[in-house]
């Protein structure tokens, strides 16, 4: 292999890729059960919920942008999910189809709103989203009146335990959210256009386009994957809670930067995104199998996210020593 | 005269380009020294090598008569050398004093030595003759000061040599007088100084020697005194060329009008602006600096709100409110600053090329790579764009080939009536001519175009008629064959003079 193609498999995802592999032999070595099929099962279902809101984020932070609300959105669309399913008055299919559509829909409204307010008044998505985060935080606990739902009909609880030879069926749709992510941003107009905004702003605008456009949609798309991440939960733990959600938005940024995308936006990919996501995955779980406390987990993975960017700067450097 | 810094067959390749094959260059002490050569001919990387930014892959360098060979700025900074580079390093809330010594501010235990630096510092300024007190925040100067700033910095340290990098390009002629009035004076004072300038004129102003590069390599050194501009030209360039500027008496602008403006008003302008662009036309704008030439033409495009005026483009009415408008009534606008409006430095030149005209590169949403390829190689090939790949990033292409990188999106484009802000500003005399030629094919393909200069020989050199805007109103309008200096200056000097 040349230098130059290392080089730049080295700046892809290959290089977190290989950060993921160390860490996986790790724990094959250390922890105990880490490398069994049931474990990887365990991992993939924990990771797919984080993953598909973090493939939205990345969406929000290659333009430059940020969305903190996602949390308290994904429980807002797991509470109106989670009313339209449990109504009896409906066969089960059209619940069920019914109630993926409002949450669906719930999260493209939160999703336009942060978008629209952010562009139309130039206020920081930090900010306009922060405030999304309480406002729909208080929302879902005045529309659920603070009370969890369940009793989900049985068809659709079934489905979420069920895998394929050892892949959970969540875990497979949350790739596929991936590889749409993926084809959206490497391959189609909107995707040139969300790396070339993330790049310079006024020099896309001065070529014709409108950005307006595309930053309130990348809004809608990251509110979109939310609304599915909640239908997922719902799938995995057949509750809907107006409390659950909290510091979801942390673990969905932190896969996005493990992941490779910058910061400052117009570089990155989905695809790192979900490698960033499985080594938060796979840290948790195996700190958890070698014996390590939850406090001691909670200062290692902060640990190891600080780590993931400085050796991202390193393999910045690397890449550009071997050009 | 002694010889304070010498530089023996210095090579220095990048992957895909040799951007210095052997170069050799002597300054005296005392002596002003002028590097001249095409964009790309490797004026930057052999400053950029002296200063410690890139390492030489071979050859010598003595300062002094002692080996020199700085792995980093700071090295090259504490040997003595120093640069003014065109675009300001200065911290524009501190004062003139803290900008001087900013990596060496005098101390008294922890706390800044205030009396201390401001007494150096005055010394400082009044060595270059800068009226100003150095408690002054850097925010509030002008353009020239700032420079003159920048000399002081370089000065306040021990400087052997002080390279000047295009120092002119943002200064009107008093202020350049000024400048090399300051630069005799360093000579004086035995600095070795070399200077880099498109503006061969200034050479004979202020230089004693000149030492033209080609292709990274040195063509030859002469005495100012002698040497005449084509006989550099043709040094820089290779041939020699006839004429400055192409200009056609058979490509005659066409009765049509293609575009039209009328009591075009945008905020911060006093007058209503009014004109109209002819099919097969080149219309130059000119005036001082602040005439809202700039202003006017992105009003024009949508990139700046306006507050009231009517547009017409081949008689029918357009309302214009963003660049995206524009663009689809047939408008293009290439921006005088292309690093930062024109291009997506970080993108890749194939990326750049399609940018302005995605609709053509793709099909059902959908990027068509080949297509993207086809017009990219395409546009390299036609306009000579120098790039190891198309997917170089723009960042990478020197000064004149990121201008043609510009030009690539917008002929991609392909729209009727194109503006174009400064088109050749920085660059150098054979991409310039080729620019012109550029020009006169879009027009002789009956588009209309309208440039913005500073530069008063370039547009009576290219155009067919030129509007002066004087303090925001068109104060003239002078047809090709009553060109001349003093009508443009005249008009441009009008509303000032009331």
């Amino acid at each position: 292999m040349n230098k130059k193609r290392l080089s730049y498999l080295l700046m892809g995802e290959a290089g977190i890729g290989i950060i993921l592999i160390l860490l996986c032999g790790v724990f094959t070595v250390f922890g105990r059960n880490f490398a069994t099929g049931g474990n990887m099962t365990n991992i993939l279902t924990q990771i797919s919920i984080n993953t598909v809101i973090a493939v939205g984020m990345t969406f929000v932070i290659l333009l430059g942008g940020i969305d903190l609300s996602v949390g308290s959105v994904l429980s807002l669309c797991t509470i109106l999910a989670g009313l339209v399913i449990t109504n009896k008055d409906m066969p089960v299919w059209l619940a069920i189809s019914l109630a993926i559509l409002a949450g669906l829909g719930g999260g493209m409204a939160c999703g336009l709103f942060n978008g629209l307010v952010s562009e139309i008044w130039k206020i920081p998505a930090f900010v306009v989203t922060l405030g999304m985060l309480n406002m729909a935080r208080g929302a879902v606990l005045l529309i659920s009146d603070s009370r969890t739902i369940f009793n989900f009909p049985r068809s659709f609880n079934v489905l979420g335990s069920v895998t394929f030879w050892g892949v959970p069926l969540i875990f497979t749709f949350s790739v596929v959210i991936v590889f749409i992510g993926y084809v959206t941003l490497r391959f189609t107009v909107f995707g040139r256009m969300i790396y070339a905004i993330g790049n310079n702003e006024e020099a896309a605008r001065l070529s014709g386009h409108n950005i307006r456009f595309y930053k309130v949609t990348a809004y809608v798309i990251c509110g979109a994957t939310v609304g599915i991440a909640a239908i997922l939960y719902m799938l995995r733990l057949n509750i809907a809670s107006p409390i659950l959600g909290n510091g979801f938005e942390l673990n969905a940024i932190a896969a996005v930067v493990i992941g490779g995308t910058s910061m400052s936006g117009g570089k990155g990919s989905p695809i790192g995104t979900l490698i960033g996501a499985a080594i938060m995955g796979v840290l948790n779980n195996g700190l958890l199998l070698i014996g390590m406390g939850d406090f001691a987990r909670q200062v290692v993975t902060g640990f190891i996210i600080v780590l993931a960017v400085v050796l991202d700067t390193y393999r910045a450097g690397l890449s550009r020593m071997l050009e | 005269m002694p010889t304070v810094l010498e530089i023996r067959a210095l090579s220095k390749s990048f992957p895909g380009v040799q951007a210095l094959a052997g170069v050799d260059l002597t300054v005296e002490r005392g002596e002003c020294h002028a590097l001249l050569g095409e964009n790309g001919a490797g004026k930057s990387t052999l400053i950029k090598a002296v200063c410690g930014f890139h390492r030489a892959d071979s050859g010598t360098m003595l300062l002094d008569g002692a080996t020199y060979d700085p792995a980093t700025p700071h090295d090259a900074m504490s040997a003595g050398i120093r640069v003014v580079y065109q675009e300001f390093n200065l911290l524009s809330y501190l004062s003139i004093a803290e900008n001087i010594f900013f990596d060496r501010l005098p101390r008294n235990g922890v706390f800044v030595d205030y009396p201390r630096l401001y007494r150096e510092a005055q010394n400082v300024l009044d060595r270059i003759g800068l009226d100003a007190s150095p408690r002054t925040p850097v925010e509030l100067l002008g353009v020239a000061q700032m420079q003159l700033v920048e000399i002081a910095k370089a000065l306040s340290a021990d400087c052997k040599v002080l390279i000047f990098d295009e120092p002119t390009a943002t200064l009107s002629p008093k202020d350049s007088g000024r400048l090399f009035d300051i630069i005799r004076q360093l000579k004086s004072e035995g600095i070795g100084i070399i200077y880099i300038s498109h503006h061969l004129n200034e050479i004979y102003e202020v230089a004693d020697r000149l030492t033209v590069l080609r292709n990274g390599e040195t063509i030859g050194t002469r005495n100012v005194d002698g040497t005449t501009i084509p006989e550099i030209v043709k040094m820089m360039v290779g041939r020699s060329m006839e004429s400055e500027y192409p200009f056609s008496e058979d490509v005659r602008p066409n009765e049509k009008v293609i575009f039209e403006t009328r009591n075009l008003q945008f905020k911060g302008s006093a007058h209503k602006v009014s004109f109209q662009l002819h099919e097969g036309e080149l219309l130059g704008i000119s005036g001082l600096v602040g005439s809202r030439r700039t202003e006017t033409l992105r009003a024009l495009f949508g990139a700046d709100p306006k507050i009231a005026g009517e547009v017409f483009i081949h008689g029918e009415r357009f309302d214009i409110r963003s660049p995206r408008d524009a663009v689809a009534a047939g408008l293009s606008l290439l921006t005088e600053d292309r690093k930062s409006q024109g291009l997506i430095l970080d993108m890749p030149l194939f990326q750049n090329t399609t940018m302005a005209a995605l609709d053509k590169a793709s099909a059902h949403g959908f990027m068509d790579r080949r297509e993207e390829r086809r017009a990219t190689e395409q546009y390299v090939a036609e306009l000579s764009i120098k790039t190891p790949s198309i997917q170089q990033l723009c960042r990478n292409l020197s000064g004149g080939n990121q201008q043609k990188a510009v030009l690539a999106k917008w002929l991609y484009r392909d729209s009727r009536i194109i503006f174009f802000d400064e088109p050749t500003r920085g660059i150098d005399v054979g991409a310039k001519y080729e620019i012109y030629l550029l020009l006169w094919d879009l027009i002789a393909g009956g588009k209309g175009v309208l440039i913005v200069s500073s530069d008063l020989n370039e547009l009576m050199g290219v155009c067919h008629r030129i509007l002066v805007f004087s303090n925001g109103k068109i104060a003239g309008e002078i047809a090709r064959k009553d060109f001349s200096q003093e009508k443009i200056l005249g008009y441009a000097y009008q509303e000032y003079l009331k």
